[in-house]
């Protein structure tokens, strides 16, 4: 079990059934029971995921109300969301690049035709001559 | 300027990443931007880094070391081409030498969609589900901002 808050979180919800209860329950409470219903699983088996996600921060269980419904946290998985959603548009970012970098090669020929290079480029789908290759030296410094 | 979404998703049973993005170019060109050491240069580091290529041969059985650079702090990274299929995949290990006994598998997938666009997708696969979402967490505090400067530039194109 991770010991880190996000990491618990992260392996909670890798479990496509808890996926599916926390998506239950964004729309209501509800009980262990009611939760267990449409699934071809014991009600031991759902409290077993249920305790995972309570451990993780991600649902809470009511002590005052007869009924002890689970209740979601939402915003323990607006943060999780939130680290995906930032991890997204870093990617994004990149590709924002790429896009710039695809749009300034020629269509015709893709190798030879930037304009932003100096000098023609190696073909790199097999060994480029042309560039002085320096062999790594070993080490990692 | 392109409005293609970038997405995200989290494998259930493997500890990996996959990110999928379509471009307005066919796969060949995508695929040469992809493996050409001076336009990956252009692209792949983040924009507060400059990419410094030591190796970068990518072939079947080919090697690349590469640095990133932030004034005088370098981080470098390595790893090796296991297999490189022009426009259409692309399999190579990846290592920051900061923590050199980690490795992660990545591949990337080129579809082509026809009318010279492209489906990229492009997976990481690391040692544990930790390591995995440390690495969805790693430096993401900037790309919010960054995300956007970026946009405001091409869009002011």
């Amino acid at each position: 079990m991770p010991t880190d808050p996000l990491s618990r979180v992260f392996s909670a919800l890798a479990d496509p059934t808890r996926r599916d209860l926390v998506a239950r329950l964004t729309l209501a409470d509800a009980t262990p029971t009611e939760l267990a219903e449409p699934y071809d699983v014991s009600l031991q088996a759902v409290s077993k995921h249920l305790r995972v996600l309570e451990d993780a921060g991600l649902v809470s269980r009511r002590r005052d109300a007869q009924r002890r419904p689970v209740h979601l946290e939402a915003q323990v998985l607006d943060l999780m969301t939130a680290w995906i959603e930032r991890y997204r548009r870093q990617a994004e970012e990149r590709f924002a690049r790429l896009d710039t970098v695809l749009a300034a090669m020629r269509d015709d020929d893709p190798s030879p035709g930037h304009d932003s290079c100096a000098e023609p480029l190696p073909v790199t789908t097999r060994p480029a001559p042309a560039a002085p290759r320096r062999r790594r030296t070993g080490g990692t410094t | 300027m392109s409005d293609h979404e970038t997405r995200i998703e989290l494998d259930d049973r493997v500890p990996l990443v996959r990110i999928t993005r379509e471009f307005d170019a066919p796969p060949a060109k995508v695929y040469l931007a992809w493996t050409d050491p001076q336009l990956v240069a252009q692209w792949l580091g983040p924009r507060d880094r400059t990419m410094e290529i030591e190796t970068y041969d990518c072939v079947t059985g080919g090697a690349y070391r590469y640095g990133m650079r932030h004034g005088d702090d370098v981080q470098w990274f390595h790893g090796s081409f296991h297999q490189a299929r022009p426009a259409e995949r692309l399999v190579q290990t990846f290592t920051w030498e900061g923590m050199p006994d980690q490795v992660a598998l990545e591949t990337l997938t080129l579809v082509d969609l026809g009318d010279g666009r492209t489906r990229v997708e492009s997976t990481s696969l690391v040692d544990s589900f930790e390591d995995r979402d440390a690495f969805v967490r790693s430096g993401m505090e900037k790309g919010i901002t960054e995300g956007y400067e970026q946009l405001d530039e091409l869009l002011a194109r």
